[in-house]
């Protein structure tokens, strides 16, 4: 029995004389507090963004500096991950347009994808696992030596120095990197639609401006702004109450990279319904 | 003036701070003594508003802390230099950018000739070259961590200092310098300062009072002087375990 108790103490991080009185009622209720707790705080914090907006001076410089890193940083990476998505759109397409379609059909859907859904959502992706990770381990280690501690000591707003300039360089970013993704990946799908579907230049360019419509890439764009926010916000928070030592660092990066995985798939189902 | 009236804190279960009443004087140093984990560095932290009370009241300048608005409370911060225990200083900083920080009058922070010429004087009073401006805090050793801080805590020219740990990890030879440093700024500078210390023969160099917290609570204040002569079981028994009767008799 005290075996089971502790394991119990330890599955669900409850005191150990707690742990025999679990139940799955209260277990729900622990998680939804626990959720409502993380909840509130962000949105104190984007409480606090808007309040720091007026102090531009302190923001602006680091914007800058934090959007080259974002930006230029990861271009290689979106470009890889768009190319082979095109690619890989465009093989499946192959596969799945044996006959009776009319090939310019296989432009459409290969452009649609890639702009509607591919572009926005990989690029997401590859900036909560790429500036997600190192955005909530900057802060976090920046928590456990104090440097955050020392920031507010000295009369400096943390959310002006360290926050404004993540979550803005994110969201204006991930935008431009969606663009650069769009064209490479329907750039890399045309070339091997050349391939693997026999399909020619005009028909390509016929297919895909048949079915593009430029709300399309609006919709992307506005996909990508929410994304924008999602991985650099969760990220940011989770780095900023990281727990103690080397261990509460490895914790939030995690956190920070599934959550805000796992928000970008979320707000894409959602913003499809609520957008297409 | 510091003034903490009744300070309680709690983590969970743990209660660090069981009604804390502690002041100190303008121009004073007090060295707040006690064994490691006791709530030392929590109490200091009461002092500039990085920990709030659970309950009790924490006043620097007739203010209470805990109350003021966001923007009163950064001004207030800006008079108090914070000295931390691992030095805290910003590693993708060079040591020339982390004092500039230091400096908290927004239209001297904008002049880079007063920057540079304020950066050099404080490098000059912790006693460091002019060429370790330019290096990253990963280039620097502990003592030299140490005094980058002080240098940082002392740019903008605060009323009051608060060192925690200020010795902590650093072999006699550095730690006496740091404590003839504090001395100096104290002396310089005229600050009021707090010292935050398990170093028993340092704190009692510094400090023109002692302070001994245990068990959550101020258990004695006085000069050095009236702590060596105390007849307290808990004051005799922590100076005579840290530095032997040697030192206590001294």
């Amino acid at each position: 029995m005290t075996e089971e108790r502790w394991r119990l103490s330890q599955a669900y991080r409850i005191p150990l004389e707690g742990a025999e009185k679990l139940d799955l009622r209260r277990y729900a209720g622990r998680m939804f507090l626990l959720g409502a707790t993380h909840m509130g705080r962000i949105a104190f914090m984007v409480f606090e963004i808007f309040r720091g907006l007026g102090e531009w001076r302190v923001w602006l410089p680091r914007t800058w500096e934090q959007a080259y890193q974002v930006g230029v940083g990861s271009l290689f990476i979106v470009f890889l991950t768009a190319a082979f998505a095109g690619g890989v759109t465009s093989l499946q397409a192959g596969y799945q347009f044996t006959s009776g379609i009319p090939v310019y059909f296989a432009a459409g859907v290969i452009t649609q994808s890639l702009i509607l859904e591919l572009g926005p959502v990989l690029t997401g992706l590859i900036l909560a696992g790429r500036v997600g990770a190192r955005y909530a381990a900057e802060l976090g280690t920046m928590r456990v030596t104090e440097q955050i501690d020392a920031l507010e000591s000295l009369g400096r707003s943390t959310v002006s120095h360290l926050i404004i300039p993540r979550v803005l360089a994110g969201t204006l970013m991930l935008p431009v990197l969606v663009i650069f993704a769009d064209v490479v990946g329907v750039t890399s799908g045309w070339l091997a639609a050349r391939h693997t579907l026999d399909i020619t230049n005009y028909d390509f360019v016929y297919g895909a401006r048949y079915f593009f419509r430029p709300y399309d890439l609006w919709y992307s764009l506005l996909k990508s702004v929410f994304f924008g926010v999602a991985v650099t916000l969760v990220p940011c928070y989770m780095g900023m109450n990281t727990g103690k030592g080397a261990e509460g660092v490895g914790k939030a990066t995690t956190a920070a990279v599934v959550s805000s995985s796992v928000l970008i798939l979320a707000l894409d189902a959602i913003l499809s319904e609520l957008l297409l | 003036m510091i003034r903490l009236v009744a300070v309680h804190k709690r983590f969970g279960e743990n209660v660090v701070l069981d009604g804390v009443n502690f002041d100190v004087q303008r121009g004073e140093t007090v060295s707040l003594l006690g064994p490691s984990g006791v709530g030392k560095s929590v109490l200091l932290k009461h002092i500039n508003g990085l920990i709030r009370p659970d309950s009790g009241e924490v006043f620097v300048d007739g203010e209470l802390v805990a109350l003021l608005p966001r923007k009163e409370l950064q001004h207030l911060r800006t008079k108090i230099g914070y000295v931390f225990q691992f030095g805290a200083l910003f590693d993708s900083m060079s040591v020339f950018d982390n004092i500039k920080l230091g400096i908290t009058d927004p239209a001297c922070a904008e002049d880079e000739h007063f920057c540079r010429m304020r950066v050099q004087e404080c490098l000059d009073l912790v006693n460091l070259s002019p060429m370790t401006a330019e290096k990253y805090p990963a280039d620097l050793s502990g003592g030299m961590k140490k005094r980058v801080g002080i240098a940082r805590a002392i740019a903008g020219r605060p009323t009051y200092l608060l060192y925690d740990e200020p010795t902590s990890g650093l072999d006699p030879v550095n730690a006496d310098i740091i404590d003839a440093l504090i001395q100096k700024l104290q002396g310089e500078l005229g600050v009021t300062s707090v010292v935050v210390s398990h170093d028993v023969r340092g704190s009692f160099r510094v400090g023109n009072r002692v302070a001994l917290l245990t068990d959550g609570k101020i258990r004695k204040v006085g000069t050095p002087d009236e702590l060596r002569d105390s007849d307290d079981q808990a004051v005799r028994q922590f100076l005579e375990r840290d530095f032997g009767s040697a030192v206590v008799s001294s």
